[in-house]
This record gives C-alpha cells, structure tokens and sequence, in this order.
C-alpha cells in the first residue's frame, strides 16, 4: 500500500496520544513539559502533511509559527518551573497540592 | 515498496518509539534520559518532514527543537537536582482509565481527520508536488503572511521580558 496521507495522519494521532498519556501519567513537572512538546509536534506532523498533499504551503507556513509560539512558550514555562522550585524545592506534581481541599 | 514508504516506516517507527520511550522508559526514571529520547523523536519528526518536501521545516526542526529548547530542558534538569520519581503501583482501574483515555483519544483524532478528509473537495491524486523550501516558504512568509510574523516577533519579546522578570531573586 502506497503511503498517503492517511498514513501520517495515523502517525500524527498516535504520536498525540502518547503525549497526552505522558501527561497523565508522569509525576515529574518536566517530563509533563516534554509530554506536551510531543503533542505539539503530533499538531505539526499532520499540518505539514496536509500541506504536501493539498499542494499548497500554508500549512508550513502555520508550522513555523508553531515551532515559534512553542519555543516561546518553553521559556516561559522553565522560568515558570525554576521560580516555583526556589520556593517550593519540588518539581513534582504529588507535593503541590496547597490548592486542594 | 520503495524506498519513500521504506523511509516512512523507519522513521515513524522510531518517532513512536522513541515518544514512547519518553514518557514510559522501563529502565529508567530520570528526567535527562526521557530528554534524550525526546531528541531521538524530534530528529526522526524532522525525517518525516524531509520525506514530506518539507525541507525548510526539517531544518528548523532540528535546529530549534532538537537544539534550543533540548538545551534549555537539560539546563534546568540540571539545575535543579530532582529526586528521583516514585514508581508507584499502578490500581488496576488507573490503567483502566488510562488506556481508555488514550484509545478514546486516537480514536477521537482520527475521526475527525477521516471525516474532513472524505468532506473534502481536493482531488489529491492530481496534486501539484510543492517544495518547502527556504525560497517560496519566505516569499509567503514576507507577503501573504507579514503581519502574524511581526506580531511572533512581539510575542518573542513579551516571552523575553516576562523570561527575566519571572527569573529575578526577589519575585513580589
């Protein structure tokens, strides 16, 4: 069988929900973080997919702002991680529950 | 098969694999090993989108995935000295609950895929092979899309400041 689009498109929902379950399983703030990089890219996977076989470039372009915003966002989040350690000494989701109850 | 289906399997294979790997490594808890696996999964990502003509793309991969952000994650792993995870007893309903929610999820995205796939109007088999390149993808970039990349290039600063001020020592 030829690969097609579909091939990718399966590629990108599994690489997806690997990236969602390593949010919900992983206890580690940072291994959340890298759960979430994956997701991100599954996203990219399928735009650029569906760029090639529709024959135009805007998904790519749409991709390039992706990989941006996500870069961006990285650097936020790890400022994020770095201030609540130096207050907290953790990065572990079981040990930040002041918000519950 | 030719060698681009060949290529495909390979590196989709190792993407899956490799992600994984990430976020279930049997041998290993620590944070820097699922960081190198991420690596792993990015560069076989950038394959694909070289497999796909996406040349320009597969490069910015590598460069700002695989190198930037992978740095800054292993900078801050390394910063802060983690302990080591827990490995808990998974409950039976846990891995309930999980696999359903990751069956749901494939599931759910694939669904939609298919559907607007057969709601579409593009006869894909007489598609014209467009090259991402560096040269039509910056000819887009600079016309049809001007003014999301000057407003990226505000969000990079407001992520910059907001980067330097979150880092102070004294954060009121």
């Amino acid at each position: 069988m030829k690969v097609g689009l579909e091939h990718y498109l399966i590629v990108s929902a599994l690489l997806f929900a690997i990236g969602l379950l390593g949010v919900l399983i992983r206890r580690n703030l940072l291994v959340i973080y890298m759960s979430l990089e994956l997701m991100l890219n599954a996203a990219n996977l399928a735009l650029v997919a569906g760029s090639r076989f529709n024959g135009n470039l805007d998904g790519q372009v749409f991709v390039f702002f992706i990989i941006t915003v996500a870069a961006a966002e990285v650097a936020v989040g790890l400022a994020l991680i770095v201030a609540l350690y130096r207050k907290r000494q953790t990065a572990h989701v079981e040990d930040l529950t002041s918000m519950s109850n | 098969m030719t060698a681009h289906d060949a290529l495909f399997y390979i590196f989709a294979g190792l993407t899956l694999v490799c992600g994984l790997l990430v976020i279930a490594n049997p041998f290993s808890r620590n944070p820097v090993t699922s960081a190198m696996f991420l690596v792993l999964a990015i560069a076989s990502l950038a394959g694909l989108f070289v497999l796909l003509n996406a040349y320009f793309l597969a490069a910015v991969q590598v460069l700002v995935y695989a190198g930037a952000v992978m740095v800054l994650f292993l900078f801050v792993i390394m910063l802060l000295d983690l302990k080591e995870e827990q490995r808990r007893r998974a409950r039976s309903w846990t891995i309930n609950v999980l696999s359903g929610a990751g069956v749901f999820s494939v599931a759910a995205i694939l669904w939609i895929f298919f559907r607007s796939m057969k709601n579409s109007q593009l006869d894909r088999s007489s598609v014209a092979v467009v090259e991402g390149a560096t040269l039509p993808l910056g000819q887009l970039l600079f016309n049809n899309y001007l003014l999301p990349f000057e407003i990226v290039s505000v969000l990079l600063l407001v992520a910059m400041v907001g980067v330097i001020l979150l880092s102070k020592r004294d954060l009121r």
